[in-house]
């Protein structure tokens, strides 16, 4: 089995990182992981995104035509993305940017004030790992420790000052998502994955 | 027909093994320069480009950590040229780029194949034709396997399908490279460089193979030449009869390949690296739809494993091929079978990637215009044994050829050169028995037709 999670925005929003950081957790749960940016000329201001497959087999197509989840953080990525989500799939929208609907009634779809909770947080640019978190209160795709120790491996080497208001703005993430994980894109893959709340 | 037993994915050895494995989170491009670095590569030569930007920027950062050499030269051009000389020296050297740099290398891959300089080239396809796009792309195929440089040469060209594969075929490169004094391409594309997978770290470092022919001082030995200049015909000729029989034993022992859920397949997809795995994820949804489908998946493109998919085609209805191209294996693969059996493609190109719907619609068209399963009974030259995990075949060293003068072929005696430029050589007997003249360039004891020295 596999799930592919597709994450967009404005470069600078740190689509990248957010995909990296749930990599590295899902490769630690156990689970077999691959990440795909998009790369080129796309530095801070330009759009970004990138591909996250995990699965419990090695990753066949690293081209995903239909994530069972899309995190977009601008308007340009809603609709460019929304639009592909697999049915039944999961559609987090970053509110504070996003206003236009997603058009979509066969996807769970959640949007979330990014900006706000991570101003809450200690640092309003962190909306990527605010909405990490409300991708793993919701899917429980891995366990929120395993992206709690990705934050540790990734950020804590380079910037251990900073790790505090990341690990705050993933647990406000994971907060403002009330219900819990839904079967229909959320069926953990990694073997410790959480169970349903 | 027998049919070689498939291999499974190319699993790693132990041998070699420094520390135990462990999986980290690794980019491609830098997983194949850290590989390389434990692989024992000296020298690293480069220009920045895109897909491979990392890899050069890897390099820049560990090899001076290591003590080893790093240059980023002013251009392809620069860098190939620069892996020519330390080759020759006997060095352990990597030049990696992506299609519009490794066009402009074409020249001196012909000069390394020529001289027999060890080399290894990583391609990290992009789009083309021309300066093309910097999205992933098959289409240097025909020019890592049939093309770059000029004359009668074949370099061995390898693709890995994962990261933690091209980890491996590093090391075997360099193996291929040292053992058989060649110029080896791994054939790499964009995703393969930009994706991070999970890897063990664990390197393997090749036995340095001894370089009984590198140019690394005459102080107390005879001199020696690097060359792949022989301005004798008769010369040249015995020259291309000992790179052909070198061609012809990679040809024989260094095929790799591997076949997935081969067994019942009665649809085969041939199809390397990236596209590969697109074609995995395809033939699962295949399957659950009902269709028998399989992998065959070459690892070395050159030598391409023909007999193997020969085989496997006597057993198969219909194969399809796909490629991030407009269509260049697919050549190789009806070479192979001869026509016996429809061969389809299927291919983006641009920088596009199939998707796996794309592929499972186009197994559907080969499957309902397919032939009605024959077994039949072509004679075919016998299957090559696998050698699909990446370890030589272990054979008699290939022959050293002799040797004459400390030169490079750069400067044959009748190329141009600057009119100060004046190299004193002694005299001394060469291969052919002649001696040879004092000075380099318009000298008045060379004759026309003395074929001896440096050419």
């Amino acid at each position: 089995m596999e799930r592919s999670i597709v994450f967009a925005g404005f470069g600078g929003q740190g689509i990248l990182f957010a995909g990296h950081v749930l990599a590295e957790a899902a490769m630690n749960a156990g689970a077999e992981v691959i990440w795909i940016p998009s790369y080129g000329p796309e530095m801070r201001g330009g759009t970004a995104s990138c591909t996250v497959i995990i699965g419990d087999e090695p990753i066949g197509s690293p081209i995903v035509d239909h994530p069972d989840v899309a995190v977009v953080f601008n308007p340009p990525s809603l609709a460019k993305f929304a639009p592909m989500v697999a049915p039944g799939g999961v559609l987090i929208v970053n509110d504070s940017l996003v206003e236009a609907p997603s058009g979509r009634d066969d996807v769970d779809e959640i949007r979330i004030r990014c900006t706000p909770l991570a101003r809450e947080a200690g640092d309003d640019r962190l909306i990527n790992v605010v909405a990490l978190g409300a991708l793993v209160a919701r899917t429980g795709l891995v366990p929120p420790d395993r992206i709690r120790e990705a934050l540790h491996a990734i950020v804590g080497k380079k910037r251990p000052d900073a790790l505090a208001v990341d690990l705050r703005a993933f647990d406000l993430g994971m907060a403002a998502v009330a219900s819990g994980p839904r079967e229909a894109a959320g069926r953990a893959v990694a073997e410790e994955a959480t169970a349903p709340l | 027909m027998t049919t070689p037993a498939p291999v499974e994915d190319p699993s790693f050895s132990l041998a070699g093994t420094r520390e135990p494995p462990r999986r980290v989170l690794m980019k491609g491009n830098e997983a194949i320069a850290e590989a390389a670095i434990q692989a024992g590569c000296d020298a690293y030569f480069g220009y920045p480009i895109t897909p491979q930007a990392e890899l050069l920027e890897w390099m820049a950062r560990r090899m001076p950590e290591e003590g080893r050499a790093f240059v980023q030269a002013e251009s392809e051009l620069g860098a190939i040229n620069m892996a020519l000389g330390a080759g020759a020296a006997g060095a352990r050297v990597l030049v990696s780029s992506s299609g519009p740099g490794v066009s402009l290398m074409a020249e001196a891959m012909s000069y390394m194949a020529g001289s027999e300089v060890p080399m290894v080239l990583i391609n990290v396809m992009r789009g083309g034709p021309g300066l093309g796009s910097i999205g992933p792309s098959q289409s240097d195929y025909f020019q890592a396997v049939k093309g770059h440089g000029h004359g009668d040469y074949r370099v061995p060209v390898l693709a890995p399908s994962s990261i933690g594969e091209a980890m491996e075929l590093v090391a075997t490169a360099f193996e291929l490279a040292e053992h058989y004094r060649t110029p080896v391409i791994i054939l790499a594309d964009g995703i393969m460089g930009q994706a991070m997978e999970p890897v063990e770290q664990h390197y393997r470092t090749p036995a340095r193979q001894t370089a009984a022919w590198a140019l690394t001082g005459a102080d107390g030995r005879e001199p020696r030449v690097v060359r792949s200049l022989h301005l004798a015909p008769e010369e040249l000729e015995e020259h291309n009869a000992h790179l052909q029989e070198k061609f012809h034993a990679i040809a024989e022992h260094e095929v790799r390949w591997a076949g997935e859920r081969l067994d019942d397949a009665d649809l085969v997809i041939v199809a390397y690296g990236t596209a590969a795995r697109v074609a995995r994820t395809a033939i699962a949804r295949a399957r659950a739809a009902g269709l028998r489908v399989g992998l065959f998946r070459p690892i070395s493109l050159w030598p391409f494993p023909s007999a193997e998919l020969a085989s496997v085609a006597d057993r198969a209805r219909g194969l399809l091929v796909v490629e991030l191209s407009a269509g260049q294996m697919v050549e190789d693969v009806r070479l192979a079978v001869g026509g016996g059996i429809p061969v389809a493609f299927e291919g983006r190109t641009g920088g596009m990637v199939p998707s796996p719907d794309e592929v499972v619609e186009a197994l559907r068209e080969l499957d309902a215009t397919g032939g009605p399963l024959r077994r039949r009974r072509v004679r075919r030259r016998p299957p090559i044994p696998v050698s699909g995990t990446g370890h030589l075949h272990p054979h008699e060293p290939m022959a050293e050829p002799e040797t004459g003068h400390d030169a490079l072929s750069i400067f044959g005696d009748d190329a141009w050169m600057p009119h100060w430029y004046t190299v004193p050589v002694p005299t001394r007997p060469t291969r052919n028995g002649h001696g040879r003249g004092q000075g380099r360039n318009g000298s008045a004891e060379r004759r026309p037709d003395d074929e001896g020295g440096s050419r």
